[in-house]
């Protein structure tokens, strides 16, 4: 749900329920997109060709 | 005919017997598919819930499946958060189990909806007044958080490992996993207690009922510490018992010893917080509601006092006892007693919150209400459960789940 939904209103549960998800998947979301970018720089600069 | 799949300087069962095996644990799987696809079809008439028991077993499997995952936020906390580096030997393995929980437990609940194509409306309707939205949110994130987890290690196979984009993907995920185990940690602890919560702000039943701080009622802390405290015993289950099936030492004994002593002194604080709570809700609350403690525990076929004393004392006390001692956790024997019961007692103690507190009769003119399941539910709780023995035989054939095996197996 988002504040553009029909049901929402502007109260503090859905203020805390609804910001504790965006949240916790802003923090995955952020955290992936890092690593998927970071490893397509890294594989263009020639990392990884070999076992740790 | 798969040996260029298998981690390097690991032995492996010829690959017919591992086809074997998944054809056979693929038949139990195939028997719950069908069950999970009538009930799909034709709808919950092929259970037997009612009126009464508007949760039954499916929701004590999602209970029971999550406190037992629950290894894999605690040692995730402890490894990556604490910075207790030797459970990196056993991170894997709850990382493995705690993924197969959590994706069963969603399955479960994808069956129990009725309508899973309806399934999104938790988020997109939600209804912020309740601990299930809360439970929902957290943990379709945790089983994200749980899959970026899995990633790394399905990219850590031998032959995926090759591609340096992969390879990067997974030495850059581990720098982050932090993180995740925080985040993680975050989420279960709100979804893990607001299952117990759920059971606790049952007003109307005297079974469950608790008293609390602000909104949570202390069944909020106890699941959460319950998990934390049962979850590693799962973990250690599941990896003594590869041991035992293997033929092989996976883990070192001080690492299994790490873990066993954090998880006996967690269990042992939550028993006796949970001894308080039961002593407590026995001694006043259910008084204070009109009735006793041994109106609980009688009058019915089936529940009597003995499933108090197996969950808090047999499945509780004893295997915490074990655990807290030095010569328990390193006698092999012991130590697998006590991880076995520690899970047995987990699962009791989330029977109970489900199932017993619907049985109870809540009013004068009511009797006590039993509950078998339909072979449906039986079937679509064992598909689970078939489907982690295939995801376990896989991951272990073809991923380095255990980083100590090829040393502790020359």
């Amino acid at each position: 749900m988002f504040p553009f939904s029909f049901e929402w209103i502007w109260d503090v549960g859905h203020m805390v329920f609804m910001g504790g998800l965006w949240y916790a998947l802003t923090i995955i979301g952020l955290g992936m997109t890092y690593c998927i970018l970071k490893s397509v720089i890294d594989t263009m600069q020639g990392k990884g060709g070999h076992h740790h | 005919m798969d040996s260029a799949l298998i981690p390097e300087g690991v032995k492996r069962c010829s690959f017919g017997k591992f086809a074997l095996g998944i054809i056979i644990v693929g038949g139990v799987l195939l028997w719950g598919v069908y069950a999970m696809l009538l009930v799909w079809l034709k709808g919950l008439n092929q259970t037997n819930m009612n009126d009464f028991y508007g949760f039954a077993l499916w929701i004590w499997a999602d209970l029971g499946v999550i406190a037992l995952g629950g290894g894999a936020f605690f040692t995730g906390l402890l490894r990556y958060v604490i910075g207790k580096d030797e459970l990196k030997n056993i991170i894997n393995c709850a990382v493995l189990i705690g993924f197969i929980c959590y994706s069963s437990a969603l399955l479960i609940l994808a069956i129990d909806i009725g309508q899973p194509l309806r399934g999104w409306f938790i988020f997109w309707h939600a209804n912020v007044h309740s601990m299930l939205t809360e439970v929902a949110f957290c943990l379709s994130c945790y089983f994200a958080v749980l899959t970026i987890e899995y990633i790394p290690l399905i990219l850590e196979n031998r032959q995926l490992n090759k591609v340096p984009f992969f390879h990067n993907l997974a030495h850059n995920m581990h720098e982050v996993m932090a993180i995740f185990a925080a985040t993680g940690a975050f989420l279960s602890f709100f979804h893990q207690g607001s299952l117990g919560g759920v059971a606790g702000v049952l007003y109307g039943r005297p079974f469950a009922v608790r008293e609390g701080i602000f909104i949570w009622p202390w069944t909020f802390f106890l699941f959460t510490w319950s998990a934390a405290a049962y979850g590693p015993c799962f973990t250690l289950f599941v990896t003594r018992l590869m041991e035992k099936i293997t033929g092989k030492k996976l883990v070192k004994q001080n690492v299994i010893n790490l873990l066993a002593k954090i998880s006996g002194w967690t269990m042992g604080t939550y028993i006796i917080a949970k001894i308080i709570d039961t002593w407590y809700w026995a001694a006043a609350t259910a008084p204070a509601l009109g009735l006793n403690l041994i109106d609980f525990y009688s009058n019915n076929p089936f529940y009597g006092i003995w499933i108090l004393i197996a969950e808090i004392v047999v499945c509780g006390v004893i295997p915490a006892a074990i655990l807290l001692t030095p010569k328990g956790r390193s006698n092999s024997t012991l130590l697998f007693t006590a991880v076995s019961l520690a899970c047995i007692g987990v699962l009791i103690n989330r029977w109970v919150m489900v199932l017993q507190v619907m049985a109870v009769p809540v009013m004068t003119f009511e009797n006590w209400v039993m509950y078998i399941p339909s072979w449906q539910e039986v079937a679509t709780t064992i598909l689970p459960v078939a489907y982690g023995v295939i995801l376990v035989m896989i991951s272990f054939r073809y991923l380095p789940i255990f980083p100590q095996e090829r040393e502790l197996n020359p």
